[in-house]
């Protein structure tokens, strides 16, 4: 299903990120980074909120607005029960929304902030995502200074929260339309081949927008998936030309926002905050510049827990699209 | 999505995920396991030679002081990163078994002295505990059928 909006507009993004983040190629698009885990919090837990909360601070205070200013607050993450875009939320005293569609949520809050906002229902909503590297190993993985070898395949979780503003004021860029993803599952089990687990939702959604759209891929200047990682991402490509697609102005976040060579991160970044890392600051600047006119966002999600992989599950996935525009 | 079966992407997936280098871990481990043994049979006639102690309290000894020594290492964050470089040679000894304790208790500390340490400490070496008595059950059975008592 895809929807088109007539007045949905990005006011800005803010990015903050950690030490990994801070040693990447596109460390100058982020606002704010810590060099250490903790950011002064004492739990991995608590660290992930301030990191949230100081992506809202950072944005609130670029576009000179107060959180009363906003009408609604929908945010998600990886943590158990959603819980740092909780507690996030429970500091900010507006209305709240908490989705979940594992590392494609921002896509996710996204078309949900935009479907409202056309509809005038809401004018400012805030839309946050955010990830922490040592609490998602400590959740799905192991303890974090466990020192378990890592596959090479592995994608490594980006510490990050992004936030961003979306608003029925005309600015330099709007959302142009969204197209909601189905689950699909290709029968995957191995949970550290995230790449392969996801693919096929990103190219199941890029068909389907395609298709309701009745454009070709070369309408978009560039296709950003969230963390299908080195090898997802060939995957990814293979599978779009089998159906006669053919991705060249395309890249993945995970793989862009480290350098790969020098990085200790396995197959590249991956989680809630990953896609947005290079969309809200690399991509956005891009457009801003000129650079890049249409571009499609199509963030990618596993949907199991550990419960599930142990119970020898096969993994489901979901991806959503979102087109963005400059606006001429 | 339709026009691909799940036997079809199996085989796309299997192509693009690349493979661990098995021999050359092999090696490493063969090389730095055989090193940690010799580290361990002189850490022996130190405590044999300069302490007068019996040969089986020294090699109790030598087995205390890894696992202190991987303790501590666990502590300050650098057994993972040697984990990193010197792989199942760390794991595999009674080493590997102090830092899986070890970094599963640092990792609950906050969450309690009963929710958190006491209920997490075994969550990896749970494991290696139920099924190394089992075993041991059952070879000592076999052992006294077949050599008697």
């Amino acid at each position: 299903m895809t929807y088109k909006y007539k007045n949905v507009y990005i006011k800005d993004s803010a990015l903050v990120g950690g030490k990994y983040e801070q040693e990447g190629p596109l460390k100058s698009f982020f606002d704010k980074t810590y060099k250490d885990f903790y950011f002064g919090e004492a739990t991995f837990e608590q660290a992930e909120v301030k990191i949230m909360k100081d992506s809202i601070d950072v944005l609130l205070n670029k576009v000179n607005k107060k959180t009363s200013d906003l009408d609604l607050f929908i945010a998600g993450d990886l943590s158990n029960q959603i819980v740092t875009s909780n507690y996030v939320a429970r500091d900010l005293n507006i209305p709240y929304l908490g989705v979940y569609n594992a590392c494609s949520t921002s896509a996710e809050a996204i078309l949900i902030a935009s479907n409202m906002i056309d509809a005038k229902q809401a004018s400012n909503v805030l839309v946050s995502v955010s990830a922490h590297n040592l609490m998602a190993e400590k959740q799905f993985r192991f303890p974090t200074e466990y020192g378990g070898n890592k596959l090479k395949y592995t994608t490594f979780t980006v510490t990050c929260g992004a936030s961003i503003l979306l608003t029925n004021e005309k600015s330099k860029i709007r959302v142009e339309s969204a197209t909601l993803g189905k689950v699909n599952d290709m029968g995957v089990t191995d949970v550290n081949n995230m790449g392969g687990v996801m693919a096929p939702g990103a190219c199941d959604v890029i068909l389907t927008h395609l298709k309701e759209t009745n454009r070709d891929i070369s309408y978009y200047d560039f296709v950003l998936t969230g963390d299908l990682g080195l090898y997802g991402k060939e995957i990814l490509k293979e599978l779009m030309s089998k159906n006669n697609v053919n991705l060249d102005k395309y890249n993945d976040a995970g793989v862009m926002l480290y350098d790969l060579k020098n990085q200790d991160v396995f197959a590249g970044g991956s989680g809630p905050s990953c896609g947005p890392s290079v969309l809200y600051g690399f991509i956005l600047d891009n457009m801003k510049k000129g650079k890049m006119k249409r571009v499609l966002y199509v963030p990618t999600g596993a949907l199991m827990n550990t419960t599930m992989v142990n119970q020898k599950m096969t993994i489901p996935c979901i991806s959503h699209a979102i087109s963005l525009e400059v606006v001429e | 999505m339709e026009n691909i079966s799940k036997e079809e992407y199996q085989k796309i997936v299997k192509k693009h995920t690349p493979h661990e280098d098995r021999l050359k871990n092999g090696i490493i481990v063969f090389i730095a396991g055989g090193i940690m043994g010799v580290l361990a049979q002189i850490l022996m006639q130190v405590y044999i030679n300069f302490f007068n102690l019996a040969s089986s309290d020294a090699s109790v000894l030598v087995i205390i002081t890894f696992i202190v020594l991987a303790c501590i290492l666990t502590g300050f964050g650098v057994f993972d990163k040697l984990v990193r470089i010197f792989k199942a040679a760390l794991l595999i000894p009674i080493t590997g078994f102090a830092h899986a304790m070890m970094s599963s208790a640092m990792e609950y500390r906050k969450e309690g002295f009963v929710t958190g340490i006491g209920s997490n400490i075994f969550k990896l070496t749970g494991t290696v505990i139920l099924y190394g008595v089992v075993s041991a059950y059952f070879f000592g059975m076999i052992r006294y059928f077949i050599m008697g008592a």
